[in-house]
């Protein structure tokens, strides 16, 4: 599966509060979140992404809360991937387990910069910044874990194994 | 096989022998958890999953917190659906408002954890129970939504990194200045994806209260865990509870660490946590005058009777500093009822305090506090990230009970000490 669009850079750190603030956390509705989706830190976010643009971030993106709304809205409002030095735990497993593609690759998230054109093969991991042609390999995944992927998410997972983890 | 504590509890609910970190093991859960906010997703998730029940109506709790007394009509919502699945499976841990506090709150004062368990909730401070002894992590809706339909999940065991405190706690330095101190230490994703051991001297002096606050902020250094070696104090907490004992683990002396840190606790003093980032430590003495707006004592890091009791002390016969709001929330209705029956709800009013019902209040941003652009707060909470208390231009420092109530009392940031 080939994901393609435009890199909307973030620094290290970036918290599940900023990804989706507190306040908004009061519905459970996939669209309604992706209004807010990262609401103060860019306001012109969800105005401007056009489907399948990356999130390009640095260390430990996703940290704080275990809110999965915050990858939930950033799926919903189109994100296609996010790339990244490195996820906070809960973020990470929240992200394979509804099905948002995260890649984990230090050079690209150092190189890659802002509205540059990108284009993701999940199925290698292979990320090219394909204004330059330069390409980048994610960190491999667990097998297990490309599984969940693969299958769309943990619910479809199970379905698949007759609810064995 | 040398094992430390945290492994020994993955191996013992892996059915194995023994786990090296880096293992990705299947486990039982001895408990799952959820609040108003994961909840209704996790039902969600349950619910596609089609197995019909729950894998066991007496491990599943669910504590509506976050936005009680309900803030809104789609926080009613939530809550409601929240409360309608829980009578429809028959969930015996469902905390009514007026039974519900702060779910790392009450689960602990109920007894619903014990030493040597493996506890999952859909909340990041679920790693709170660490303090008795137990393992327990925060997941998201859809890991919790599959755990209340099989019982198990998987992990990766983590490795561990050793924290030994040594010395004597000098006055006014309690479990909320070690974890800040350890913060500063560490970073924010110093302990990413690792478990933090709790150890030492000072650790064995430290009440069930602080090892609670301590355990709870583990996760702001990205830790999965934080955990403490179950003992007499432990026990005693226990004692009239629960009726399950539960197992005791230690480390064994050759386990292996990670990483070791010796953190010498002679000379701390208070410490506080600047914006907007848990880790951005100093002494109290060397942030110079920072005036404030709002000061907030409760959470589920410092929302305990002991915290409460603490800051009364300070505020016995003295005032809140004119322009300050400052807000106490209790975090169950049992702490509530006993500190009024110790006269600490009187000595606030007195003070000219304001007191919110058992809930997360402003901690989250919620509702109960919410802070203005530019405004500037102190809070016991666990966090001070950009916006996490109301406009992403207010800020929020991070601080013991004993100085928030030196600091609403001044109208700036204060040590206990300057009273």
């Amino acid at each position: 599966m080939k994901i393609v669009g435009r890199a909307w850079c973030f620094g290290d750190h970036v918290d599940t509060d900023l990804i989706i603030p507190g306040r908004y956390l009061n519905v459970s509705d996939r669209d309604e979140l992706a209004k807010h989706c990262f609401a103060d830190l860019r306001p012109e976010f969800v105005r401007d992404l056009s489907p399948g643009d990356v999130v390009v971030a640095g260390v430990n993106f996703g940290c704080g809360s275990s809110r999965e709304q915050a990858p939930l809205a950033m799926k919903a409002a189109g994100v296609g991937a996010v790339v990244a030095k490195g996820f906070a735990r809960i973020f990470y497993r929240n992200a394979f387990n509804i099905g948002l593609p995260i890649l984990e690759s230090e050079e690209a998230a150092e190189q890659i910069g802002e509205g540059k054109r990108v284009s993701i093969d999940l199925s290698t991991g292979a990320i090219v910044e394909t204004g330059n042609g330069t390409c980048f390999s994610a960190r491999p995944i667990p097998d297990f874990m490309r599984a969940i992927l693969k299958q769309g998410g943990l619910v479809n997972y199970l379905k698949s194994t007759g609810g064995r983890i | 096989m040398a094992m430390t504590i945290t492994e020994k509890i993955l191996a013992a609910h892996a059915g194995k022998d023994n786990v090296s970190p880096g293992e990705l093991v299947r486990v039982n859960v001895d408990l799952a958890l959820a609040n108003d906010i994961t909840a209704p997703l996790a039902i969600e998730v349950f619910e596609g999953l089609g197995t019909g029940q729950v894998f066991d109506k007496e491990k599943i709790a669910l504590v509506p917190d976050h936005f009680v007394p309900n803030k809104d009509m789609q926080s009613a919502q939530q809550v409601k659906l929240t409360r309608e699945f829980a009578q429809r499976h028959g969930i015996r841990h469902f905390f009514e408002l007026g039974q519900a506090g702060i779910e790392h709150v009450i689960l602990p004062e109920k007894g619903l954890v014990v030493p040597g368990e493996l506890v999952i909730g859909a909340d990041s401070h679920t790693c709170t129970y660490g303090a008795l002894g137990a393992f327990s992590t925060g997941v998201g809706s859809t890991d919790l939504g599959a755990i209340m339909a099989t019982g198990m999940t998987w992990l990766k065991v983590p490795s561990s990194i050793r924290l030994i405190y040594e010395g004597v706690l000098p006055p006014w330095v309690g479990g909320k200045d070690l974890i800040l101190h350890t913060l500063g230490l560490l970073g924010v994703s110093g302990a990413v994806y690792r478990a933090l051991e709790f150890t030492g001297e000072v650790v064995g002096e430290l009440s069930m209260s602080d090892r609670l606050t301590m355990a709870n902020m583990a996760v702001e250094a990205g830790a999965k865990n934080g955990i403490f070696e179950p003992d007499g104090i432990a026990e005693e907490y226990m004692a009239g509870r629960s009726d399950r004992t539960g197992i005791f683990f230690k480390s064994d002396p050759d386990a292996v660490y990670e990483k070791e840190f010796r953190i010498r606790v002679d000379d701390m003093g208070p410490q506080v946590a600047l914006p907007h980032s848990p880790d951005r430590v100093r002494p109290i003495d060397e942030i110079g005058t920072v005036p404030l707006d709002q000061v907030f004592l409760g959470s589920c890091t410092n929302g305990r009777l002991e915290d409460l009791r603490d800051a009364a002390v300070l505020l016995e016969g003295r005032r809140v500093a004119v322009g300050i709001r400052f807000i106490v929330i209790p975090g169950s209705p049992l702490i509530y009822r006993e500190a009024i029956e110790e006269g600490i709800i009187q000595t606030f009013l007195d003070a000219g305090a304001v007191i919110g019902p058992p809930c997360c209040g402003p901690c989250l941003g919620g509702h109960m506090g919410i802070l203005a652009e530019g405004e500037r707060a102190l809070s016991t909470s666990n966090r001070n990230f950009m916006g996490r208390m109301g406009h992403p231009g207010s800020e929020v420092y991070l601080a013991s009970p004993v100085v928030a109530a030196a600091s609403a009392v001044e109208g700036r940031i204060a040590s206990p000490a300057e009273l």
